[in-house]
């Protein structure tokens, strides 16, 4: 999956989950750019994303994310060689 | 992990758009219906803010109880749940309001007059403490959390004077022995199950209802429910993503309390209660135990809608159907369950099942929004959901094996209890059902039909249809005007000799394919006459205007031809009794009876004005013809 289809699918969670359709994502996007992104729905970002690209992000994955770009990364190298 | 018993809805995202910019009563009828499509986790928070977004103003909208206070208390997160609680008290046609106690206080919450659990004077407590508070810890023994429980429910009934109801304890805990896990008293595995074991016998005498969170997690799978990580990240024991099922069940006890469970399950009888079509089988021929699989699969699912009617589930049977044919499945077939005695309200008939649905309500005097409709037709299951959204209409999966599943994790009959009433129920609606025969009705279909896009798909007989067309002519019993029987050596003569007009027809609607449907063989007598030598038609496509498409589409051939008249017959059987009156409906003239009951019917080209329908009729492409999908 390339980076771009990536952004395309995060966008339309964050647009679903934030209701809010001007969303759009840079590498460099963070929680302090969006109002609602707090720890709760920062853990319902992590649980729809591996529901949509089908993949499984480590306890310790999850605590070094800090922006979008990170997210993007670590979608992108497990959908890339999935092993399950 | 879905609610796969509610439909899919393609268009969810902007039906949502829509429902959002309506005026109140449409934005409620339009996210009740949201509410009861199959929605993950995302789909719930959106629906939950669209709610909160109309405010108060949906209430009188949703009005089928006045709105519960549920409190909740915990001790852990529970917040990411309540959502899904009010989506779920949404999908029934009510509304909650939700207080959430703060997690490590649940007790002064429940005990403080002053705190905002209390001022908030909630009907309802829900108590969900999770297992590693319950459990984990070694100094707590089973007493000891089992007393912290119960002092929970005195304060909530003493105190708030409100229903309690219990979350079980989640099994979370890796076992420690394994198999024999309760040799070891300290495990915290077994110590769930033996205060889950205790909680069944003391909530029942204490008169609290349970969230049997460990019978869902024995159900769905213990990692759908609980995910370590999550636990640790967020000390959320329920993932988020299995919320719009917890919400659910929450919903459904609340329900429950308010008297809002379903009371009557409305079965078909052709592919839901055996495999085949008995009309067309006969009685002999239908799939129904007899060492088959697929037999014994309808047996199972007989078998439980026995068991929810011996504890107080009406049991209703609407099928399209003779009625003498449909009830002799009943009276003689050695194999069934389900017996005359055991059904309260028995409709068989070629209405549609709108009307029909509407009429057993009446005969049992029950509300229209106590029904659950189980039926194998997608047709039919998507017209009861357009006409009656109030009927609860169940997917049944392809698979009869898998009915009994699909029906019980709905929880449409969700129950707090049982009284010997509940048990005797039956006999008494079918006592009362046999005073009051069902009139006849009619709905309003012109709607519903156009909404279905039908397109009836016609070519002349070939070699690709051919084991179908056969196959048709062979078996079809109840909509076959002649019932003359044909070789396939036969059929692949006329359709190559310029005497017969075939047809073979094929209709695809909104909701699929319906594979072949009618075939009909015309013969080019003298006297510029057209002989409709068969007419045949699957019953599953009745009451959908084919027969007047069909009509047409033979008219337009005749005049194209050059031929003045069309003579139809009908020749009676013990089966075609239904198509008796067939050419009489369609504005042919009778022009003779036989002392057999034959007739003969004629038509003038020249004077026939089409008649008006939804369906589109052309002629098949070569891909077109290719019957994927046989009919059954």
């Amino acid at each position: 999956m390339t980076s771009e289809q990536i952004y395309t699918q995060l966008t339309e969670i964050f647009r679903e989950l934030f209701d809010d359709e001007s969303i759009v994502l840079t590498p460099e996007t963070t929680a302090a750019d969006i109002a609602e992104w707090d720890s709760f729905n920062h853990i319902n970002l992590i649980v729809a994303s591996e529901a949509r690209f089908g993949v499984k992000f480590t306890t310790a994955e999850v605590e070094s994310m800090q922006n979008v770009g990170q997210f993007v990364d670590a979608i992108a190298a497990k959908s890339g060689n999935r092993s399950e | 992990m879905e609610l796969f018993w509610l439909p899919k809805s393609p268009a969810w995202s902007a039906a949502l758009a829509v429902a959002r910019q309506m005026p109140a009563p449409e934005a409620a009828r339009g996210l009740i219906s949201l509410a009861n499509s199959r929605i993950d986790f995302v789909q719930t928070i959106k629906l939950d803010r669209a709610l909160r977004q109309f405010g108060s103003q949906l209430e009188p909208y949703l009005n089928r109880t006045r709105p519960v206070r549920l409190g909740l208390v915990g001790s852990s997160t529970l917040s990411h749940l309540v959502p899904a609680i009010r989506v779920a008290a949404l999908r029934r046609g009510f509304s909650v309001e939700v207080c959430e106690g703060h997690f490590g206080t649940y007790h002064q919450d429940l005990a403080d007059a002053d705190s905002e659990l209390c001022r908030f004077k909630p009907d309802v407590v829900l108590i969900a403490l999770d297992a590693h508070h319950l459990a984990a810890g070694d100094s707590r023994s089973c007493d000891v959390s089992l007393s912290v429980i119960r002092s929970c429910w005195d304060l909530a009934r003493n105190h708030l004077g409100a229903t309690v109801i219990q979350q079980t304890v989640l099994p979370v805990f890796p076992h420690l022995l394994g198999n024999n896990e309760q040799e070891m008293s300290s495990s915290p595995a077994n110590m769930v199950r033996e205060i889950n074991q205790t909680l069944r016998v003391s909530a029942a005498e204490a008169g609290v209802h349970l969230l049997a969170v460990d019978d869902m997690a024995q159900q769905f799978g213990s990692r759908a429910l609980f995910d370590p990580a999550l636990w640790h990240r967020s000390k959320q024991e329920i993932h988020p993503a299995a919320a719009p099922l917890w919400g659910d069940h929450v919903g459904r006890i609340l329900a429950a309390l308010r008297g809002l469970s379903f009371k009557c399950l409305v079965l078909d009888l052709d592919n839901t209660l055996w495999g085949g079509v008995v009309g067309d089988d006969g009685i002999d021929g239908i799939l129904l135990g007899q060492g088959n699989a697929v037999g014994e699969a309808h047996i199972a699912f007989q078998r439980y809608a026995a068991q929810l009617a011996s504890r107080g589930i009406i049991l209703a049977v609407c099928s399209k159907n003779e009625d003498a044919t449909a009830r002799a499945v009943f009276e003689r077939h050695p194999e069934m369950v389900l017996r005359m005695k055991n059904i309260a309200c028995f409709v068989a008939n070629w209405q549609d099942k709108a009307e029909n649905l509407r009429q057993i309500a009446r005969t049992l005097n029950i509300g229209i929004d106590a029904l659950v409709f189980a039926d194998d037709s997608p047709f039919e299951r998507n017209l009861i959901r357009q006409e009656l959204p109030e009927v609860a209409v169940p997917e049944l999966p392809e698979d009869p094996a898998l009915f009994a599943n699909s029906l019980a994790a709905a929880g449409y009959f969700e129950g707090l209890a049982i009284t010997g009433e509940d048990q005797e129920r039956n006999r008494q609606y079918q006592a009362n059902a046999e005073r009051d025969r069902l009139r006849e009705g009619v709905a309003d279909m012109a709607a519903y039909l156009r909404s279905l896009e039908m397109q009836l798909i016609w070519t002349p007989f070939d070699s690709i249809g051919l084991s179908r067309i056969v196959q048709l002519i062979n078996k079809s019993n109840q909509f076959n005007l002649t019932t003359r029987r044909y070789s396939q050596e036969q059929v692949a003569a006329m359709k190559a000799d310029r005497q017969w007009v075939t047809f073979q027809l094929r209709l695809i609607d909104r909701f699929g394919d319906n594979g072949m449907i009618s075939v009909l063989i015309g013969r080019i007598a003298g006297d510029r006459t057209l002989e409709l030598d068969t007419w045949l038609m699957s019953c599953r496509v009745l009451g959908r205007q084919v027969e007047e498409a069909t009509l047409n589409l033979i008219v337009q051939h005749a005049a194209a031809g050059g031929l003045e008249r069309i003579v139809g017959f009908y020749v009676p059987t013990a089966k075609n009794g239904m198509v008796k009156e067939h050419f009489a409906r369609l504005g042919f003239a009778l022009t003779q009876t036989a002392e057999d009951g034959s007739t003969i019917w004629s038509l003038n080209v020249a004077s026939y004005e089409p008649k008006t329908t939804f369906i589109q009729t052309q002629k098949g492409t070569v891909d077109q013809r290719t019957d994927l999908h046989p009919a059954h």
